[in-house]
């Protein structure tokens, strides 16, 4: 039989039928099998009704995206055949709760089988079980062992009770005799997996083990997709390490509890999407101006106001880059994959320390809930550096009868600061502008320097504060610089290698720090280009017109030709298909002409 | 022991002379002495307005932050650093109007911070709007015809929403307000102290004298039972809350007694390593 590298599998039905169920247990059934996972759910703004699916790649080397193609499609109902039978390959299948009696889409190159999924579970004893019928005869499809599922089954529903347990191993095992015996013998399976032990996770779980590998010990959040993930998990983990995790009761409160703890010298979190940074926007200004660190997460979501609250975009950029009012000084990290966003979280935190301000891990939905295989997340690699912070010795050394000067200017901006309950620190943290002592100022020559000092202590380039501000694959002088950043990163890169493979010399950067930008790195790359194309999911090309601006701005005042510039942008809700960004790439670009 | 000159700053007020501010200070820093709490030891949050200067005045730890955000803001404060006294300050429009959400959810969480109102019932910073606290009727630049939005009860209020302590005082009578922050000071739990503290040059309806002649003192009335909720909302519907004194006090748990693995060794004292063996064993979950 014809073995494969790559297959996807894609489950759909009402919201509410235990959809992302089912292909979370096949994610950790082929995740422990040694597969290479990457999954996408497709869900509504409710809990009950409303087409949702889970669709999944799986394969024996890393998979970074999901594409159009599918080759196996579960429908629980003929709205899932009618929405996604255009995904379906030349030789696709799709298996068919027979119960609703499917119908085979005209024109549909797919094969359709029916199997009694219904029937078969309300044999086993409970028609719900009809999910776990499907990855019984899912197994038989893709050549899985059944053993394995067998085990993560038992796991996930022998919690209940062993009664239940043995129940749903029952109802897989049926689905995967009825398939040997009754569908048509499969034409390819999946090559084995490596078997190596590997993470499946995704962006949120990163944030929460990141936050915690770094010493959070403190989070308020309001609930918001899709962020609100990162809260629950902390919910269960700060606990049982003496932190402390608050629902609150908006984002504004959220944000400033995250302020007070911040000045109490805690390190405190707080996650949420485009709504919940508005509000939050003038605490942040707060941050900056009485230099508390705090770190905030924003997921992306389609905005604005309510917008598309469960679908991708990543269109935040101007609100994170230009949203508080008043002069400061940014730091975005902007992670791409699951495990930059553990690491990138947990340097957040040292960051916001160090420059004592805020910073912003931008998220963007596909990253935030998507789960991705990752390789390892060591823990080693992660060192908490609290900054300038001051002993009572030094403290008392430097207290003055007026008070403690908190804001001293200094050459670096940056201010070392006592913490409350330190004695002889006491100051006035505030967000009126204010002398060395916190003393409300207005003073032009004060407001200068305090100003001044508040700007130059965050470095104006990313590798000045040990960050890789973008990365790059490709040849030393692309013809095409595909750039982009967040999780577009897998599109891009498989858009790349299609691009590549008709003949272009492309080229991949992926921006990682939105702010400071890293401009300087930006501009070599530039240079060796013929053209640039900034791939992004947003209408009005956020990034491109940041890029336009920082990036050709730097290369003019250097006297470098800038290479024209192309914008793809996607905001519909979706993520990019490698295909979409390879042919709007060549679209936009003269090689469309050319070839 | 502290001293009041060791709460004393050289910061040259900018209140107005008379300004009712001025009792609500001298009375947080005699409570803070009488409790023999040392200056490191405090930590004032003070809102947007004239009473939001508080923290200029007072020597302690001093966070002046965006209008109507006090609580929140104390609250991360008190959690990550229970040995703190957290103290929350400002005025009627910082807590109840833009803040009134906060000022609900606070009591429920019933965290260990005590919020002093500094209540004057007019904006005063901005030059003379009506505030939440305002009487029907009352005339200002805001409402020329006379207020005609029913002012907001904050005593009732806070009983209703399940406040653990309240406390009304009076800004002239520093001795009785000393005696009303300290016990909210030593409150385990949300305490509210709302202070009639007279703006004495835009509110010139709501002044001392009238205060004087209109406020009952409950801590004067024997009969009077602080730990009967109903009594409580019955004295404050008969007075229109003109009273001072001790109003209610419950004995319920703090958030910080029902938060599950809330340690007595504060956050930000604690060791934040995270153990590799707990991290490799917290991996396990995502295989």
């Amino acid at each position: 039989m014809r073995e494969r590298r790559l297959a996807s599998w894609k489950i759909g039905g009402e919201q509410g039928q235990g959809i992302d169920s089912t292909g979370e247990l096949l994610a950790i059934v082929c995740n422990r099998l040694g597969y290479y996972i990457y999954g996408y759910r497709h869900f509504s703004s409710r809990i009950k009704g409303g087409h949702s699916n889970y669709k999944i790649m799986i394969g024996t080397e890393p998979v970074a995206s999901t594409s159009s193609e599918l080759d196996v499609l579960v429908a629980i109902d003929q709205e899932t055949i009618d929405r996604n039978h255009k995904e379906l390959v030349e030789g696709g299948i799709i298996v068919a709760d027979a119960h609703f009696e499917p119908v085979l889409p005209e024109g549909c190159p797919a094969k359709l089988l029916l199997v009694p999924l219904t029937q078969i579970a309300q044999e086993v004893g409970n028609p719900l079980m009809r999910n776990v019928v499907s990855l019984g005869v899912s197994a038989h499809i893709l050549g899985l062992p059944l053993d394995a599922f067998k085990d993560v089954v038992m796991e996930r529903f022998g919690k209940k009770s062993p009664e239940v347990g043995q129940q749903n191993v029952t109802a897989l095992e049926k689905g995967y005799e009825y398939a040997r015996q009754h569908l048509p013998e499969p034409t390819w399976r999946l090559a084995p997996g490596d078997g190596k032990k590997r993470l499946i996770m995704m962006g949120n779980d990163a944030v929460a083990l990141g936050a915690l590998a770094a010493g959070c010990r403190f989070c308020a959040a309001y609930p918001i997709t899709p962020a609100s993930e990162i809260m629950e998990t902390l919910m269960t983990l700060l606990p049982r390490y003496g932190g402390v995790v608050v629902q609150a009761e908006d984002e504004i409160a959220a944000i400033t509890a995250c302020i007070g703890a911040g000045f109490a010298g805690a390190r405190a979190i707080t996650a949420t999407s485009g709504p919940g940074i508005s509000l939050m926007q003038e605490a942040i200004g707060l941050a900056h101006v009485a230099e508390i660190p705090v770190v905030i997460v924003d997921t992306q979501r389609g905005g604005p106001s309510t917008g598309m609250p469960t679908k991708h975009e990543q269109s935040d950029v101007w609100a994170l880059l230009y949203g508080t009012h008043g002069d400061t000084p940014r730091i975005i990290l902007a992670p791409s994959t699951v495990e930059e966003t553990f690491y990138m979280t947990a340097e957040a935190f040292n960051l916001a320390d160090k420059y004592q301000c805020p910073v912003v891990v931008a998220t963007d939905l596909s990253l935030a809930l998507n789960k991705q295989t990752v390789e390892h997340l060591d823990i080693k690699r992660i060192k908490i550096d609290r900054g300038a912070l001051l002993t009572d010795e030094e403290i008392a050394a430097q207290a003055e009868p007026d008070g403690f000067r908190r804001y001293r200017v200094t050459e670096s901006g940056i201010s070392p600061r006592p913490l409350p309950g330190q004695p002889k620190g006491q100051y006035l943290a505030t967000g009126v502008e204010h002398n060395e002592f916190g003393k409300v100022s207005e003073d032009p020559r004060n407001r200068v320097a305090m100003m001044d000092k508040r700007l130059r202590k965050v470095p104006s380039d990313p590798a000045a504060m040990g960050l890789e501000g973008v990365t790059y694959t490709g040849p030393e002088s692309p013809d095409l610089l595909l750039v982009g950043f967040g999780s577009t990163v897998g599109p891009i890169s498989d858009a790349r290698k299609m691009l590549e493979a008709e003949g272009f010399r492309v080229g991949h950067a992926h921006v990682k720090v939105l702010a400071p930008l890293p401009v300087r790195q930006l501009v070599e790359l530039f240079a060796r280009a013929k053209q640039v194309i900034v791939v992004e999911n947003n209408a009005q090309g956020q990034l491109f017109a940041l890029l336009e601006h920082r990036v050709g701005k730097a290369m003019r005042e250097q006297g470098l030709a800038v290479p024209a510039m192309h914008s793809v942008r996607k905001y519909d809700g979706n993520p990019f298909l490698p295909k979409e960004i390879a042919a709007q790439a060549k679209e936009v670009t003269s090689y469309a002409q050319a070839g | 022991m502290p001293k009041l000159a060791d709460f004393k700053t050289n910061e040259k007020s900018w209140w107005c002379p008379g300004c009712g501010d001025f009792g609500v200070l001298a009375a947080l820093q005699k409570a803070l002495v009488d409790l023999g709490i040392e200056p490191h030891k405090v930590a004032i949050v003070a809102g947007i307005g004239c009473s939001g200067k508080i923290g200029n005045y007072i020597n302690c730890y001093n966070f002046h932050v965006v209008h109507g955000r006090t609580l929140p803001t104390a609250m991360g404060l008190k959690l990550v650093n229970r040995d703190l006294t957290v103290i929350a300050a400002g005025g009627d429009g910082d807590g109840y109007a833009i803040g009134g959400n906060h000022f609900l959810h606070a009591i429920r969480r019933n965290v260990d911070v005590t919020y002093i109102v500094m209540d004057n019932q007019i904006y005063g910073l901005t030059k003379g709007q009506t505030s939440p606290t305002s009487k029907l009727g009352f005339k200002t630049k805001s409402s020329p015809e006379g207020n005609i939005e029913r002012p907001i009860r904050p005593l009732q209020l806070a009983i209703a929403a399940g406040a653990t302590f309240v406390a009304a005082g009076f800004s002239s009578d520093v001795k009785q307000l000393s005696q009303l922050i300290a016990q909210a000071i030593q409150h385990k739990g949300f305490a509210l102290v709302n202070v009639y503290s007279p703006c004495v040059t835009f509110n010139k309806v709501n002044t001392y004298d009238w205060y004087k002649e209109v406020l009952i003192n409950l801590d004067e009335d024997p009969s009077y039972d602080p730990s009967n909720r109903g009594a409580a909302i019955q004295k404050l519907i008969e007075t229109d809350e003109l009273v001072r004194g001790l109003v209610y006090k419950a004995d319920q748990p703090s958030f910080e007694e029902l938060y599950p693995g809330y340690r007595d060794e504060p956050i930000v004292h604690q060791d934040w390593t995270l153990p590799e063996e707990d991290f490799a064993q917290l991996l396990e979950q995502y295989r």
